[in-house]
C-alpha cells in the first residue's frame, strides 16, 4: 500500500510541475510539450521509413516473379541512397535557410553535411522538434520520389542505369525543387498550398516516372501491332494488398507528421480526411472499375486507395470532410480511367506509379485550389491565401523542371551506358540477368512471356 | 495419329503458337519443363557462392494430329522456335494408339478434330 502511495503522490508531482512549467511558459512550448511533439515527428518517421515497404511489396506484387528479385533491390538501394544524399547535400538543398539562397528564391544550398549546435536539440530551432528529427524526417520522405520511378520502369530498366538516375535526382532535383515550397522558397512565398507533398513529393516522383516509361518503352509484349494491349499480369496480390495497406499506415505519417508538431487538433483531423480519402479512393475506383471492366479489380482498387492518399495530401490540412470524401472519390475513379488511358497511347507502367502519383498528385494540388479557395493558412507575417490560380502555377512550374531534368538524365544514360536490359535478359527475368539469382527458388515459373 | 511432342526455349512459345494458328492448328498443351541438351547452363549465385544451373527452364508442347498436319505442325514449330544458336530444342513424333474425346466418347480422327 505505502509503495503505491509513494507513486501515487511522485506522479501527482510530476504532473504539478509539468502544469507549472506549462504556465510559465509566455512564448514557444514548455519542455513537456516540446518532448511529446518531437515523439509524434520521430513516430511519424518511423511510419514514412515503413512505406518503403509498402513500395517494395506493391511493386513486387504487380511485377512478375521472374523480377522480384530486381524489384526488392532497387527498392533496398533507393532508401540508402536517398537517406545518404539528403545527408550530404539534400537536406541543405531543401531548406537553405535564410542565408542560403543564391538565386532568387528558386535556389539554395547552406552547405555539405548535416550538424547542429546545442540550441538545435531544444525547442529553440523548432518548437515541434529537434534537428535530428528534423532531418530523419524529411531524409525518409525524399527517397520516396525515387522509388515512385522504381515501380514504373520494372521490369526492364537496367540496374545500374537506375540507381544513377536515382541518385541524381534524389540528391539534386528532388530536394532543389522541394525548396521552392518547403524551404520558404518563391513558391511558399506565393501561397502555394502543398501540405504534405502531392506535388513536392508525388509529382516530382511521378513526372520522372514518365519520362523513363517514355525513354524505355513498354515492355516486350505488352502492345501489337494492330493497337491491342496484353496484359501483363502481376504475379503476387496479397503482397500488393499487404503493400497497399502499409502505405496507408505510413500516409498516417507522411500526412500526420507534416502538420510538423503534435498538436491535437491538427494532427486527428489530417488523420481523419486523410483516412477519409483513402476510404472513398476504394469506393470511387471501386465503381469505376466495376462499371468499366465489367468485374471489380483487385489491382484497381487497391490504385484507387493509394489515388486517394495522393490526392488528399495536398489538402489534407484545409479541405473539410465532404472534400476530403470527394476528393478520394474522384482520385479513385480517375485512377482507373487514368491506367486505361496510359495503356491506350502506350505508356507501359506496371504498378500505375504515374497514374497514382503523377495523375492525381496533380488533381490533389489543384482541388486545394478548388475546395479550400480562399482559405487563411497560417498567421502573422507568413500568413497566405489559398487560390487555384497558384495552385495551378505550382503543378506547372514543377513538370517544367522535373519533367526534362528526368529525360535529360535519362536520357543521357540511354546513349551512354544504355538504360533497357537485352531482350533476351527481359524474356529470362531481371533477377537472373541483373543479379544471377531467384526468388522462389524450387518453384516453377512460367518465363515464356 | 501422332503425338508431336517438342521442347522449346520458353522465350519462343509465342512465336511457335503463331505460327502453329497460321497453320490452322489450334490445339496444343503446355507445360514447363526443365532439361539439359548441348546448350551450356548458366551461373547464379547465392550468398557469395557460385551454382551451376545445368537443368534450364524450357517449355514442353504436346499436339496430337492427324496424319494430314503432322509436316505443317512440325514446319511451324521450326519457324517458331528456331533461333540458331544451341538450345532451341527438339522434336518428337511418337505414334499415338488411341485417341477418345471424354465430353462425346468419339475416338480417333474424330476426337482429335
Amino acid at each position: 500500500m505505502r509503495s503505491w502511495k509513494k507513486l501515487v503522490v511522485a506522479i501527482a508531482g510530476v504532473m504539478l510541475a509539468g502544469a507549472a512549467a506549462w504556465a510559465q511558459e509566455d512564448s514557444g512550448v514548455s519542455d513537456e510539450m516540446f518532448a511529446v511533439n518531437n515523439v509524434w515527428m520521430m513516430v511519424s518517421t518511423f511510419l514514412v521509413f515503413v512505406m518503403h515497404l509498402g513500395f517494395a511489396t506493391v511493386e513486387t506484387g504487380l511485377t512478375r516473379a521472374k523480377n522480384t528479385v530486381n524489384i526488392l533491390f532497387k527498392n533496398t538501394a533507393i532508401v540508402a541512397i536517398g537517406l545518404l544524399t539528403y545527408t550530404l547535400v539534400g537536406f541543405n538543398l531543401m531548406y537553405p535557410g535564410d542565408g542560403g539562397w543564391f538565386l532568387g528564391k528558386v535556389f539554395g544550398f547552406a552547405g555539405f553535411g548535416v550538424s547542429t549546435d546545442a540550441a538545435g536539440l531544444t525547442s529553440a530551432y523548432n518548437p515541434g522538434y529537434t534537428y535530428w528529427t528534423d532531418f530523419l524526417f524529411q531524409g525518409m520522405f525524399a527517397a520516396t520520389a525515387a522509388t515512385i520511378v522504381s515501380g514504373a520502369v520494372a521490369e526492364r530498366v537496367k540496374l545500374s542505369s537506375f540507381l544513377i538516375f536515382s541518385t541524381i535526382y534524389v540528391a539534386l532535383v528532388y530536394p532543389a525543387v522541394g525548396s521552392w515550397k518547403w524551404g520558404g522558397g518563391w513558391l511558399a512565398e506565393r501561397g502555394f498550398h502543398d501540405f504534405a507533398g502531392s506535388t513536392l513529393v508525388h509529382s516530382v516522383g511521378g513526372w520522372a516516372a514518365l519520362a523513363g516509361v517514355m525513354l524505355l518503352g513498354p515492355r516486350a509484349g505488352k502492345y501489337f501491332n494492330g493497337g491491342g494491349v496484353k496484359p501483363i499480369m502481376g504475379h503476387n496480390m496479397p503482397l500488393l494488398t499487404i503493400g497497399v495497406f502499409l502505405l496507408w499506415l505510413g500516409w498516417f505519417g507522411f500526412n500526420g507528421g507534416s502538420v510538423l508538431s503534435a498538436d491535437p487538433g491538427a494532427v486527428s483531423y489530417v488523420l481523419t480526411t486523410t483516412s477519409l480519402a483513402a476510404a472513398a479512393g476504394i469506393i470511387g475506383s471501386m465503381i469505376a472499375s466495376w462499371t468499366i471492366q465489367k468485374k471489380p479489380d483487385l489491382s484497381m482498387v487497391l490504385n484507387g486507395c493509394l489515388a486517394g492518399l495522393v490526392g488528399i495530401t495536398a489538402g489534407a490540412d484545409v479541405v473539410n470532410i465532404r472534400a476530403a470524401v470527394l476528393i478520394g472519390l474522384i482520385c479513385g475513379a480517375v485512377a482507373v480511367l487514368s491506367v486505361i488511358a496510359f495503356d491506350k497511347i502506350k505508356i507501359d507502367d506496371p504498378v500505375g506509379a504515374t497514374t497514382v502519383h503523377l495523375v492525381c498528385g496533380v488533381l490533389g494540388t489543384l482541388f486545394v485550389g478548388v475546395f479550400a479557395n480562399g482559405a487563411t493558412v497560417g498567421s502573422g507575417a507568413d500568413a497566405y491565401t489559398i487560390s487555384l490560380g497558384t495552385q495551378f502555377l505550382g503543378v506547372i512550374s514543377y513538370a517544367a523542371i522535373c519533367f526534362p531534368a528526368a529525360f535529360l538524365i535519362f536520357g543521357v544514360l540511354k546513349k551512354t551506358i544504355g538504360i533497357r536490359v537485352s531482350e533476351e535478359e527481359e524474356v529470362k527475368g531481371l533477377d537472373i540477368g541483373e543479379h544471377g539469382m531467384e526468388a522462389y527458388s524450387g518453384f516453377q515459373i512460367f518465363i515464356s512471356q | 495419329m501422332k503425338l508431336i511432342i517438342a521442347y522449346i526455349q520458353p522465350a519462343r512459345l509465342n512465336a511457335v503458337k503463331q505460327a502453329l494458328y497460321d497453320r490452322e492448328v489450334f490445339k496444343i498443351s503446355v507445360t514447363n519443363a526443365l532439361g539439359c541438351g548441348q546448350q551450356k547452363g548458366y551461373h547464379e549465385s547465392y550468398r557469395g557462392v557460385d551454382i551451376e544451373v545445368n537443368l534450364l527452364k524450357k517449355i514442353r508442347v504436346e499436339i496430337a494430329v492427324n496424319k494430314d498436319f503432322v509436316k505443317p505442325t512440325i514446319d511451324a514449330i521450326i519457324e517458331g522456335a528456331r533461333t540458331g544458336n544451341i538450345g532451341d530444342g527438339k522434336i518428337f513424333v511418337v505414334d499415338l494408339v488411341e485417341c477418345v474425346r471424354i465430353r462425346t466418347g468419339e475416338t480417333g480422327h474424330d476426337a482429335i478434330g
